[in-house]
């Protein structure tokens, strides 16, 4: 009941939280997504950089957030924006992984028959490497955002809002119909986003490779 | 025509392709053959490029290759390799139409083409033109492959082992349709395999290469008569030769001095010959050594009172073969006109020697 009234009462603050915890989750993959791919992808041109990027993208996965976030505040100040850095180097190492990973495991026969065939090494990523890694790029967007929108609870802690912002006060007020509504919306959010994520993957795929 | 001047691959310290000088005549099916590591495959990429030589230069018509834009030079060649080679993420039609596509024809041509070339390897475009790889078996899909390296009519196709991943049954079908394409197409084909009876199926010409080196090179029948050294004889297979009939020469087996006799001698002095050489059939050669006929035993006995010559009784309608003719060509003349013997003779219808059954029993026995 009083969870009821609760979200009757708070809809509009709800649906500005919810939409906030979409936007940083958002911008962050996003931008994770647009270097991360390029990244994955040099990566693989030059091995020697592959252990050098990977293991970098590494510590930043290993760092706990909330020292991730306390160790940016001196430098970037509180808000959204460190709470967006911190999110989209999380959502990095994932990225870069399986770009790289799912890059070089397309078939050496293939990227064979497509040079003997006389495509361009720019072709060949296009034509043959990236539909055929699809599925592993795609595998890891999905972990980065299912990741992130968790992630992006604690940033509330630094004042970027979102919905970890209802649950933090709801601790501090023992408001339990608080921290329910922000969880499970968070959850909910977690959830449908990978599935829809998986739905996009379906679209993307090729049907002879399904 | 491809031309090989001096053409060596070191890998490091390892040479892969040791100084290969080889032309290619155009039109012509060469097949690469040799144990892994003798470098045929190295050979076959370096014709487009896909391997640099460390020297030496390959010239195709005249033109020296590295000096031909690598990727301009492999849109104007086939290439086929393995069944993987198809792009699963493509269907048949886009896999077909690829290299039109990189050479930026426009859709309606190419789609034309997809659809001309899919008729040609006998899949029918309605069927398969929206289909993926996967759908496929593995024939179809290599089918699909050779296709594929057809689409923008080269001159050239190289083959990398296409069939070496199918079943021996879709392998001796997909090697008569390639025959057969040759017949019509007559294309350039250099053909990598590690297999004697498909090279000496498709090969106009097979080069036998070991440890980066050609040991011979010339057509499947010479090798097969004439092996250059030991190692090419053990890799054809000693029992090889002899397994195929079509390969041995009527000159090779033939008796070369048949008993012969005169057309005018009379039938006592026939019989006498037939008994001191025991023979129950005489040849019947005129004095100049040309082939008249044979008289065999039985009709001389039959006519011997007469008092005749040998002549009267001489069968004139025999079949006979040239030197050239090979046992399978002998084995169906005495098959068909219920024979044991078949003269040969030459073009000026000289008499040059006999084909028995005994004679054959003992080449095509000692396999």
């Amino acid at each position: 009941m009083q969870l009821l009234n609760y979200v009757q009462n708070n809809m509009s603050n709800i649906i500005r939280l919810t939409i906030e915890h979409l936007q940083i989750t958002g911008i962050s993959i996003i931008t994770a997504i647009a270097i991360g791919v390029p990244l994955g992808i040099i990566v693989t041109r030059y091995k020697r950089l592959a252990n050098s990027i990977l293991a970098t993208a590494n510590i930043f996965q290993t760092i706990p957030s909330i020292a991730f976030f306390g160790l940016l505040i001196p430098f970037l100040g509180i808000g959204k924006e460190t709470a967006i850095l911190v999110l989209f180097l999380y959502a990095l190492l994932p990225i870069i992984k399986n770009t790289y990973t799912g890059i070089n495991e397309v078939s050496p026969s293939m990227i064979d028959a497509g040079r003997g065939m006389g495509m361009t090494n720019f072709q060949i990523l296009r034509m043959v490497e990236l539909p055929q890694s699809l599925a592993v790029i795609m595998a890891g967007v999905r972990i980065a955002t299912v990741i992130n929108i968790g992630s992006a609870t604690i940033a509330a802690y630094i004042g970027a809002g979102g919905l970890g912002e209802l649950i933090f006060k709801g601790i501090q007020m023992y408001r339990n119909d608080m921290i329910l509504v922000g969880a499970v919306l968070a959850a909910l959010l977690a959830v449908i986003a990978d599935k829809l994520l998986g739905y996009v993957e379906l679209k993307l795929t090729p049907k002879g490779t399904k | 025509m491809i031309s090989f001047k001096n053409v060596t691959k070191k890998y490091g310290d390892s040479v892969a392709v040791n100084n290969l000088t080889v032309d290619l005549e155009s039109g012509e099916t060469v097949v690469l053959i040799g144990p892994s590591g003798c470098g045929k495959t190295t050979t076959l990429r370096m014709i487009n490029r896909l391997i640099e030589p460390t020297e030496g230069s390959i010239y195709v018509n005249e033109t020296d290759i590295s000096k031909i834009n690598p990727v301009e030079l492999r849109r104007n060649m086939g290439y086929v390799i393995q069944q993987i080679g198809l792009f699963p993420h493509m269907n048949i039609a886009q896999n077909v139409g690829l290299v039109p596509y990189l050479k930026d024809w426009d859709e309606s041509k190419r789609k034309q083409r997809v659809e001309e070339l899919l008729n040609f390897v006998g899949m029918s475009p309605s069927k398969f033109y929206h289909r993926y790889p996967n759908e496929l078996s593995g024939g179809q899909q290599q089918r699909i492959g050779v296709a594929r390296a057809l689409a923008a009519d080269p001159e050239i196709i190289l083959m990398d082992e296409p069939f070496g991943a199918l079943d021996p049954i879709t392998r001796a079908t997909l090697q008569d349709e390639l025959l057969q394409m040759q017949d019509k197409l007559g294309k350039t084909i250099v053909f990598v395999t590690h297999d004697m009876d498909e090279a000496l199926k498709l090969a106009d010409k097979i080069a036998i290469m070991k440890d980066g080196e050609v040991l011979q090179f010339d057509s499947p029948e010479n090798i097969l008569r004439n092996p250059s050294n030991e190692f090419v004889e053990d890799f054809i297979g000693k029992d090889r030769l002899l397994k195929r009939p079509e390969y041995i020469k009527v000159k090779d087996i033939m008796i070369k001095e048949p008993v012969t006799i005169r057309p005018e001698r009379t039938l006592t002095q026939a019989l006498e010959k037939m008994r001191l050489h025991k023979v129950d059939s005489l040849m019947v050669v005129d004095e100049s050594g040309n082939f008249i006929g044979i008289a065999t035993s039985n009709d001389v006995l039959e006519n011997f009172g007469n008092g005749g010559t040998v002549i009267e009784i001489t069968r004139k309608e025999f079949n006979h073969v040239t030197e050239d003719a090979n046992v399978n060509q002998v084995l169906s003349i005495m098959a068909q006109g219920q024979v044991g013997y078949v003269p040969v003779i030459d073009d000026d219808k000289r008499l040059l020697g006999l084909v028995t059954r005994s004679s054959l029993v003992n080449v095509l026995g000692k396999s």
